[in-house]
């Protein structure tokens, strides 16, 4: 498929569009994409409407040639030009699986560390109660990875700086051998060590103060949707309960009816309000699982906030590393100069027991020195840009996160008003019925 | 409120019979006390002196004086309750209706303030039972004893045997329920309380045991005078005999072979209803212990979203509104529980305890009828003693007619409270759950509002897409 160019259109798909700001400041030259400043109408996602429609259940060999059953998603691509001219022209569409997504977004997270990339859907089922199953076959959970999974890929297609990818674009159209493109990319060699990760966050002296805050803050994020997920678990594992139990009062009023010649009716028909009473629970709370995963996606976004930090320490780190070791040599290379020791080194101490070098030799060692503080010197600027333009390329994307952030839980809480209400509207339709045939025992 | 005047015992031999006239106005023997309301000017008027129309002939048994209390109660009770009994249809509807106006109540009875009383031997509750009267034979119009649950087990069996064929309501359960701790704990001591509530309650409003004697005792007398009084009852004995004669009457067939066929239905009809009443009863209970639960998890669930708060600057006025709205319902949802153990609970369980009530009634009914088919099946066989025995027969057949009528009247009673008092609870407990939904719409409805409001201002700032 073409990449098509096109006029505007309102971005399409469901689940939030992601309102990127316009502008978000000087794009650090990114491969595979061309470097060109992006603002929100040449998204992606304005010009092609991405679905993932299907899910199915499928068998294959894995790598270790072992049978294994797993879930491919279809992805369909639709050009939105091609909608609005009336013709309905068939989705491109491919199949993917989820371990494809999580290649995928590796190879984001390496090649974009400045930008704050959506999350994926989760891997396993957490924050269930009791109905919910913790099965990955489970055709609920099924169905709301795909949500999930599209929700992803519109996000990304959303974004003004990597929707530019084209290992992303090739993700949507190529079906074949694009795994191996990626792998080519060779982004897993690029990827910095968690270990040297650690290592900057615990020794880093000077970090700009918004990481670290920012750090502090993705903590408490996480914290605090973590306990909400969890309590408002227990609460729809309660409210189930008590709507389920009500359906006992259907089948017993039913019963009891056949002895009653006065209460009879009332009963038997009070009893059937009780049964959908019950019933009503079940749409309810799957509705409720939606917004449960709109704070998830957010619970996993406090991750991506990490990493930008993480990438920033590392970035200082090295930086503070650089700064040290040419101060050092700086040094060295007076002392040889002048031949002071003001420091107490080792072959100081050699070369005064065993004897002086020769000049020759000093004037050697001079020379490397100062060769390598030149070398130095020159890296140590190039370091300073990078980390700079990190800082302000990561930050622009924070506040453009930041502003989505605030757009998409608002809404979400707005939303949960509005399921609540819903619920309550329904309860006292029920319930008046109910009253009504009880008026009538 | 209506003032009804007893008559006080003097102009009768002994103090009135325990269950005394029905609930109309007597011929005052102190005019100057008469005072009828006009609605009762067509009640059927039954009375010590003279015997309404309709009821069978009864023979005034002798009452003992006030010193000794014991009735004989092999003989004398169908007397006992034979003019008490309306058998017309018209004076049942009366009756009804009369029952229906609490206006026309003369007897108050509240039972409340549990204490706890620690001796050497035991530990045990007495609660207060506050009686407010008008009644001419109360000495005062108002009374305040103590009494322990063992009291009101007294009560309740001396009413059994002054009518065994009357339905007495039941009391709360002599034993704790499994799972409790605490023999007292504040939950049970308050369910207790209400069910012993409840039962003085029945006995007010019932035509007949409202005048028994042993009730106004145990309403008035101080803890030294029940004591004494309980003393001279018949004691458990006779109560163990007439629950073993009806046993052995039962194991005997004798009672269940010519049952009238409308005792046979109403077995029936128990049988089932007591089923599902129990199961109702089960319903319900763990109805409100899912409540329950939800209310603990929602008061849990609310202030998280006023923590989230400190690290959410944009967020903050949804995140307090839903915080508010959350606590509102849980506020809400303790509301409907307390509706569903003020009045759906309590009445469920009171009916669930009814069966055994019932069960009692029946057997003691088939008993009654036992004695007189032994008799008659004694006369076919001893052709000697047959002017004895014939009597002997026509004594229980009276006996045996009073019975019947008078269960069936009470049945007919009990069907009638039965089905008013299930269809207000089921009406309340729905009332409840209409009121606690609107309540949470109310304030979910608020908060979107507000948040929608300050969307649109919001999207109005907003460079458009």
């Amino acid at each position: 498929m073409e990449r098509p160019e096109g006029e505007q259109r309102g971005a399409s798909g469901s689940g939030p569009a992601g309102e990127a700001e316009a502008g978000s400041g000087p794009v650090l030259e990114e491969p595979g994409s061309g470097a060109t400043d992006t603002t929100m109408e040449d998204c992606l996602s304005k010009k092609i409407e991405i679905t993932v429609s299907e899910a199915e259940k499928r068998t294959g060999r894995n790598a270790m040639n072992i049978q294994e059953t797993y879930t491919a998603y279809l992805i369909e691509t639709r050009a939105v030009e091609s909608q609005t001219e009336g013709q309905c022209s068939p989705p491109d569409s491919l199949w993917r699986r989820y371990s494809e997504f999580e290649l995928l977004r590796n190879y984001l997270l390496v090649n974009y560390p400045h930008i704050v990339v959506p999350p994926l859907p989760e891997k396993r089922a957490e924050f269930v109660w009791h109905k919910l199953s913790a099965d990955n076959m489970d055709p609920d959970f099924v169905e709301r990875r795909r949500i999930g999974l599209e929700n992803f890929l519109v996000r990304v297609a959303s974004h003004p700086i990597i929707c530019q990818d084209n290992i992303f674009y090739s993700f949507l159209t190529q079906e074949g051998g694009w795994k191996e493109m990626v792998n080519e990319t060779g982004f897993q060699l690029k990827a910095d060590s968690r270990l040297k990760a650690l290592n900057a966050t615990f020794r880093v002296k000077n970090p700009d103060k918004r990481f670290t805050e920012l750090k502090h803050y993705s903590d408490e994020l996480q914290s605090v949707i973590s306990h909400l997920l969890r309590v408002r678990a227990r609460v729809a594992d309660r409210l189930y309960g008590v709507y389920k139990v009500h359906g006992n009062y259907g089948r017993v009023f039913s019963e009891w009816s056949a002895i009653e010649k006065e209460m009879g009716d009332g009963l038997q028909s009070a009893g059937h309000h009780m049964d959908v009473y019950a019933a009503s629970i079940d749409d309810i709370l799957e509705e409720e699982e939606h917004y449960a995963d709109q704070l998830k996606e957010y619970l996993f976004y406090a991750e991506a906030l990490r990493a930008v930090c993480r990438k920033h320490e590392l970035m200082q780190y090295d930086l503070e590393m650089a700064v040290q070791d040419l101060a050092s040599k700086k040094q060295q290379c007076e002392e040889l100069a002048t031949g002071t020791v003001r420091t107490f080194s080792l072959k100081g101490m050699t070369s005064k027991l065993f004897g002086q070098e020769t000049p020759e030799q000093r004037e050697g060692k001079i020379k490397v020195l100062e060769e390598q503080i030149h070398e130095g010197e020159e890296q140590l600027k190039s370091k300073n840009v990078e980390g700079r333009e990190f800082v302000k390329s990561a930050w622009a994307d924070i506040e453009r996160f930041k502003e989505q952030k605030n757009h998409d839980l608002k809404e979400a809480l707005i939303n949960y008003a509005v399921m609540q209400i819903s619920m309550c509207k329904k309860g006292i339709q029920v319930w008046t019925n109910a009253k009504e045939c009880f008026s009538k025992m | 409120m209506e003032a009804q005047s007893r008559v006080p015992g003097p102009l009768l031999s002994g103090s009135p019979p325990s269950g005394a006239a029905a609930r109309a106005p007597p011929p005052p023997a102190c005019p100057q006390e008469l005072d009828l309301d006009d609605d009762e000017e067509d009640l059927e008027v039954f009375s010590k002196v003279r015997p309404g129309p309709g009821q069978p002939r009864a023979p005034r048994a002798p009452r003992p004086g006030p010193a000794g209390l014991e009735p004989d109660t092999s003989l004398t009770e169908a007397n006992s309750f034979s003019p008490l009994i309306p058998t017309s249809p018209s004076s049942m509807i009366n009756q009804y209706k009369f029952e229906d106006e609490p206006e026309l109540r003369d007897l108050f009875i509240t039972v409340d303030d549990p204490e706890s009383h620690i001796t050497a031997i035991e530990t045990f509750i007495t609660y207060r039972v506050v009686t407010k009267t008008s009644r001419g034979e109360f000495d005062s119009s108002e009374y305040e004893v103590r009494r322990r649950y063992q009291d009101f087990l007294w009560l309740k069996s001396r009413l059994e045997e002054s009518h065994p064929t009357l339905i007495i309501p039941p009391l709360p359960e002599k034993f704790i329920m499994k799972g409790m701790v605490e023999r007292f704990n504040d939950e049970f001591i308050e369910t207790r309380r209400k069910a012993l509530h409840k039962f003085l309650n029945r006995i007010a409003e019932h035509p007949t045991l409202t005048f028994n004697e042993d009730f106004k005792i145990f309403l008035t007398a101080q803890a030294w005078e029940l004591s004494s009084h309980k003393k001279q009852g018949p004691g458990l004995f006779s109560r163990v005999g007439q629950t073993m004669r009806a046993v052995a009457s039962s194991v005997r067939g004798g009672g269940v072979k010519s049952r009238p066929d409308m005792f046979t239905d109403i077995h029936d009809y128990m049988e089932i209803f007591n089923e599902k009443i129990h199961l109702l009863d089960k319903i319900s209970q763990r109805i409100y212990k899912e409540e329950r639960g939800y209310y603990c998890e929602l008061k849990e669930y609310g202030p998280i979203h006023t923590l989230w708060c400190a690290s959410e600057e944009g967020l903050v006025d949804s995140l307090k509104g839903v915080a508010s709205c959350i606590d509102k319902c849980y506020k809400a949802t303790e509301k409907r529980m307390a509706g569903l153990s003020e009045n759906l609970l309590p009445i469920l369980h009171e009916y669930v305890l009814y069966n055994e009530v019932l069960t009692g009634v029946l057997k003691r009914r088939d008993q009654i009828q036992a004695e007189l088919d032994s008799k008659v099946d004694a006369l076919s066989n001893k052709k000697a003693e047959k002017d004895l025995l014939t009597e002997e027969i026509g004594n229980l057949e009276d006996k045996v007619e009073c019975a019947n009528n008078a269960l069936k009247a009470d049945w007919d009673r009990w069907k009638q409270n039965m089905q008013h008092d299930m269809k207000t609870a089921f009406l309340n407990m729905a009332e409840n759950n209409i009121h606690y939904y609107e309540q949470c719409l109310a304030t979910w409805e608020s908060f979107l509002t507000s948040q929608t409001v300050d969307l649109h201002l919001e999207e109005g700032s907003e460079d458009k897409p």
